[in-house]
């Protein structure tokens, strides 16, 4: 493999998100935490949505059912690293029964099932006292302990977060690369002229949902250890509005687009905070303003700005990244 | 059988309320082909301006009614279509929704800053008698509720069906390119589109809120229910948005009361799945077809 620019960027955001938390106050490595957390559900979100092309509004109640797990595993005394996967495996199969909808309408109207796929989640969170302790719901999660190395103290807990991260990254971007992801995006182009060319769009369909769940389910086994503290509002309809902005404000269908847009969607709201009351308002502003010049996302203005100065041919479709949604 | 009346004529009554934002959802998916997530708060907001107009610019009751009427009709109507939607046509899709659910927060966060994070009173607007009626209470305000609900859902019926404008509304929205030749100026029918919408919104509005009171927050459910009620009718049919409307309020109620308090947010959304995964073209819709 040549060593190029790309490598060498790739090698200087790895050393910034090593060296980012260090000597930071602990309200600042949280909120890293969070943001690589987010991440890696807007990431899920970015296969369904950005490249596959089925919006989905449930990838906060995966969130759930994988903290959820999570949470009700570590606190029966269960390592995270058993834990972990059980709930994945929940989101896998959770996943693939949403998917099914999917088979049938397209669109607006699956973006319907899946928020109301969402809210019942959280109604059973709620509602089930015996289960999920209801609005109370669980605290105290242990956070994984690995015998030398104790993810106890917030510093340990983001390098911790960021190896999962970093995994989760690469696999992603292995699937993209795969003959997989580039059926995905061919499902995404044209479904019928997909199915035309011998894809199996079913089992594809499918798929994309079900992979999507599972970074969701990720990021929720993450989140109970890192808040010790979950409730069903964390994982309400809004959480899912919020990740579907973070992949479309990043850009849909690029792969730098759900962490650039996780970025934004969390940490600009701090950023904003010392305007009090108001930083909401300017955040929904700047929201409307971006959707409005570059519906494709931050990312879309870099890459106009990029073929405005250097003109380069034209990409195919299913090859070019970046979804027109 | 007295109870089961009462239950039965407050939920129509609010089920109409729902009935007239639904309707919106509608309407603005015919002309912009989009789904407008902040409809909800389309229905909170113009309750505000009636506020605003009562308590700080002294307006007596009727006055400042037309004048949150006036103030919805150019902020949700005019502004909204020429300053969001306008320069993101013809290609919507999922930006212009993101934009809307952006525009939902805005709307959510500037009453909850700039008038107030708790609920207001709103005033009465009908009469609160109730009527004895073969031993059923029931509430002059139910019934005048849907019975305005109705009017002017039957006068906007008429207006689209009757009137050239109406009809040249419908066309633009089933084909602008054809409408266009026709020579109907489809770009002010599709803001004539987003003026009613406002217009229904802000009736929805002064409805609804002596019922529930004005709070920053009501929005979000009522937009969910009003969203429910238009796909659960059929998305691109004025008359299952009604019933939708009153279908989901019945239902609402008649859960709350026999069946479940707690999942009572829950059955509408069952419906929902069942009938997507039924008929996606809604109860009373009609098919459009997929595009290859």
């Amino acid at each position: 493999m040549r060593f190029s620019l790309k490598h060498l960027l790739l090698l200087v955001g790895l050393g910034v998100l090593v060296v980012a938390p260090l000597g930071q106050g602990n309200y600042i490595v949280y909120m890293l935490c969070s943001w690589l957390i987010f991440s890696i559900a807007a990431m899920g979100l970015n296969l369904t949505l950005g490249y596959a092309g089925q919006i989905s509004l449930a990838q906060a109640s995966f969130m759930a059912i994988g903290a959820y797990t999570t949470a009700l595993l570590t606190l029966a005394g269960w390592h995270w690293v058993v834990a972990m996967p059980i709930g994945l495996v929940l989101c896998f199969v959770v996943g693939l029964a949403l998917g099914f909808p999917a088979l049938r309408v397209r669109g607006h109207f699956l973006a319907f099932v899946t928020l109301a796929f969402n809210t019942l989640v959280f109604l059973v969170a709620r509602n089930e006292d015996w289960l999920t302790g209801g609005t109370y719901g669980k605290f105290g999660m242990p956070r994984p302990d690995f015998g030398i190395v104790s993810t106890d103290s917030q510093l340990n807990f983001y390098y911790f977060t960021l190896i999962v991260f970093v995994i989760a990254a690469a696999l992603m971007w292995g699937i993209v690369r795969s003959p997989w992801g580039r059926a995905f995006r061919a499902l995404r182009e044209n479904p019928i002229r997909a199915e035309s060319l011998g894809i199996d769009t079913r089992r594809l369909t499918l798929l994309a949902f079900a992979i999507g769940s599972v970074y969701g389910g990720l990021a929720g086994s993450l989140v109970s250890p890192l808040v010790q503290f979950i409730e069903p509002g964390s994982f309400a309809v809004i959480h899912s509005l919020r990740i579907l902005l973070m992949v479309v404000v990043g850009g849909a269908g690029f792969f730098y687009g759900p962490m650039l847009g996780a970025a934004v969607v969390i940490l600009l709201p701090e950023v904003l905070r010392f305007t009090e009351g108001y930083y909401l308002i300017l955040y929904a502003t700047l929201v409307i303003v971006l959707m409005v010049f570059c519906p494709s996302g931050l990312i879309g203005v870099g890459s106009r700005i990029r073929d405005k100065l250097w003109s380069r041919t034209r990409d195919r479709g299913d090859l070019k990244q970046g979804a027109q949604l | 059988m007295s109870q089961f009346a009462q239950v039965l004529l407050s939920g129509l009554s609010t089920g109409s309320i729902y009935a007239l934002a639904a309707i919106g959802f509608t309407l603005i998916w015919q002309a912009a082909q989009t789904v407008n997530f902040a409809q909800g708060e389309f229905v909170m907001l113009p309750a505000f301006f009636v506020l605003v107009a009562i308590n700080f610019l002294g307006m007596p009751l009727w006055l400042a009614l037309l004048f949150g009427l006036l103030m919805a009709v150019l902020v949700l109507g005019l502004l909204f279509k020429k300053l969001i939607v306008e320069p993101m046509l013809p290609k919507t899709g999922l930006p212009l929704i993101i934009a809307t659910m952006a525009l939902s927060i805005l709307l959510k966060e500037s009453v909850k800053e700039f008038y107030g994070a708790e609920a207001q009173p709103f005033p009465d607007i009908l009469p609160q008698q109730t009527m004895n009626l073969a031993g059923a209470v029931i509430s002059v305000q139910d019934i005048l509720n849907l019975v305005i609900s109705i009017t002017a859902v039957v006068a906007l019926t008429l207006f689209l069906n009757r009137t050239i404008t109406g009809r040249s509304m419908q066309a633009t929205a089933q084909n602008p390119a054809v409408a266009t030749i026709l020579g109907i100026d489809t770009k002010r029918m599709v803001l004539y589109t987003f003026l009613i919408n406002a217009g229904l919104a802000a009736l929805a509005s002064f409805l609804i809120s002596p019922l529930y009171l004005a709070k920053f927050s009501n929005g979000e459910t009522l937009g969910v229910v009003a969203f429910i009620a238009a796909i659960v009718g059929g998305f691109n049919q004025i008359r299952g948005a009604i019933a939708g409307g009153l279908l989901i309020g019945v239902l609402d109620n008649l859960t709350a009361t026999y069946i479940t308090a707690e999942y009572r947010a829950a059955l509408p959304l069952v419906l929902l799945i069942l009938i997507i995964l039924w008929r996606p073209q809604g109860l009373l819709g009609t098919d459009e077809g997929r595009q290859v």
